[in-house]
């Protein structure tokens, strides 16, 4: 089976810093990759390079065998790649439910359609769906900016899947959102994932989270891949370790 | 309660031009085609957060479609049709260099354009007729209905007025009123999630732009007599005042503004030498204590009295 995403030798250097140093690994359908690493080990830059918000240095990105190295964001989303930020990134000034029909409404019709059809895009049941399915529908009317941070937080993930993405890249999902609202949040991906065979790419600090949610995971450090495996061996690894508390 | 809001308003429009004298005609018509212009600005600037100062230029280039066209036996619709597609045209190229430079380099790139057309409307006598200006401008007459007398083209103003802000009533509660807000707040985030940030900043410069137009086409025919200083620099800042001072981001900001701009300092006159002193500090106190404008003002009200 062909992956869903392949990265070659991708690189990026900033001056005379090469924060991602020639990282190539594959995602298969169905699989949820976790991407583990330091502060500054890269993992930021990578997901920007893959998703065409940075232009790498070098190597190639691939989505279902199609070449999209330099692709431009709006493009990526639209051939069914989603991805959450690392600082949230919600829109304040609109209400929990127009952030999910804005989420969704490029995929809708033609864009004249969008100007003089429907002000909903067609999307009003399947957002009333995706704010029941993420535990927010006491705060549909809500603008966005006047919810905590933690309900942000589950917004800009429910924003992501709002299009149906096939391949969604997860910038630290957990960060700053309560143990509660966690596990929450990972039982919603897990469901995702199994519900749309839906792919992840994820990017976390929090260990438990990442342990417990990933089939596999990727170690970076210094913009290299260190180790790859399942989380036993992770947790497991002398490189790893190494990587995390130093000499 | 909104339902009853709208035709509240309108009431006093349409019966206050009974009141008034030609000169408080002319003021209102002048607040409504102002209002144009200001509604155009705040889609560019309030919802898609593209600073402009080249507003006054789009008016001036409506204004003198009108102007050339009229003077030429050319009926007005033809002018609105002809400055619209103009406009819309040149609002689309002067987009291009949003998408590379924002706030006040983007103000420069605009001012820079607006000195430009400035230039072309004083300098190209063989058109325009440079500082001479163009005088005679007539008003329509509209299937028989001839708005020659002030009162009769105040209401022509009025109606345009009117289909412009449901145009853009319907605009902004459209998908694509909800791309050009996600444009202003994050147009990272607004492009990771399929919205085409390059093509919206455009199609916001663009209507935007030929709402300045069609306000110009409207003015030519209020004053009858339009010369280049009229759209200079001057006013692209009112306007730009108009829309800050209302509320940048509201539907309801330019009314708001241009009502300020163009009925507060006639109001003011009371005070004989003072009303522009009295103007200017009514901007600086309400820009000091409340930059989101009248708008914004009567929002922190409402949510502190909730």
């Amino acid at each position: 089976m062909n992956p869903v995403l392949e990265v070659r030798g991708l690189a990026k250097g900033f001056g005379g810093i090469r924060a991602v140093d020639g990282v190539s690994f594959d995602v298969h359908e169905g699989e949820i990759l976790g991407l583990i690493g330091p502060n500054g080990s890269g993992k930021s830059t990578l997901f920007n390079c893959i998703l065409g918000q940075l232009a790498p240095s070098a190597g190639e990105v691939r989505i279902d065998g199609r070449a999209i190295t330099r692709t431009r964001p709006c493009e990526l989303n639209r051939l069914g790649i989603g991805r959450t930020f690392q600082l949230l990134q919600v829109f304040p000034q609109l209400s929990v439910r127009e952030n999910l029909l804005l989420a969704g409404q490029e995929h809708q019709g033609s864009m004249w359609s969008r100007l003089l059809g429907r002000r909903d895009a067609g999307l009003g049941a399947a957002a009333d769906r995706m704010i029941e399915f993420f535990r927010l529908s006491a705060l549909a009317g809500e603008k966005a900016g006047a919810l905590s941070y933690g309900q942000q937080k589950l917004l800009d993930v429910a924003m992501a899947f709002m299009a149906g993405p096939r391949l969604v890249l997860l910038d630290e999902p957990a960060g700053g959102v309560n143990p509660t609202m966690l596990a929450g949040l990972r039982d919603r991906l897990r469901e995702i994932n199994a519900a749309r065979r839906a792919t992840f790419v994820v990017i976390e600090h929090n260990m438990e989270f990442v342990m417990s949610l990933c089939t596999r995971i990727l170690v970076l450090a210094e913009g290299r891949i260190i180790a790859e495996g399942s989380p036993e061996a992770i947790r497991a690894d002398a490189r790893v370790i190494e990587a995390y508390l130093g000499h | 309660m909104k339902r009853f809001l709208l035709p509240l308003l309108l009431i006093p429009l349409v019966a206050a031009p009974f009141f008034l004298k030609p000169y408080g005609i002319y003021l209102l018509s002048l607040w409504a085609v102002m209002t144009i212009a200001a509604i155009g600005l705040n889609l560019t600037l309030g919802y898609a957060g593209q600073i402009s100062l080249a507003q006054a230029a789009f008016v001036g280039i409506g204004a003198y479609t009108a102007a050339l066209l009229t003077t030429q036996g050319w009926p007005l619709w033809a002018a609105f049709l002809l400055a619209t597609a103009i406009c819309l045209a040149i609002g689309w190229l002067l987009g291009y260099p949003a998408l590379r430079v924002q706030h006040h380099y983007l103000a420069f790139v605009t001012l820079s354009f607006s000195t430009l057309v400035f230039l072309v409307l004083r300098n190209e006598e063989w058109l325009t007729k440079g500082v001479y200006g163009i005088s005679g401008i007539p008003r329509p007459t509209l299937l028989g209905w001839s708005t020659k007398a002030p009162v009769d083209f105040y209401f022509f103003c009025l109606g345009v007025l009117a289909i412009v802000s449901a145009a853009t009533w319907w605009l902004v509660r459209s998908p694509w009123g909800r791309a050009f807000t996600a444009l202003r707040e994050n147009a990272i985030r607004a492009d990771s999630l399929g919205v085409d940030t390059r093509r919206y900043t455009l199609i916001a410069f663009a209507i935007g732009s030929a709402l300045g137009g069609i306000a110009g086409v409207l003015y030519a025919p209020l004053v009858q007599f339009i010369e280049p200083t009229a759209f200079a620099l001057n006013l692209s800042l009112n306007l730009l005042l108009m829309v800050i001072v209302g509320g940048s981001g509201y539907f309801l900001g330019p009314f708001l503004g241009a009502a300020v701009s163009v009925l507060l300092p006639e109001w003011l006159r009371f005070s004989e030498g003072l009303y522009l002193i009295l103007y200017a500090i009514f901007v600086m106190v309400l820009m000091a204590f409340c930059p989101a404008g009248l708008l914004g003002l009567a929002e922190r009200v409402r949510r502190l009295s909730r």
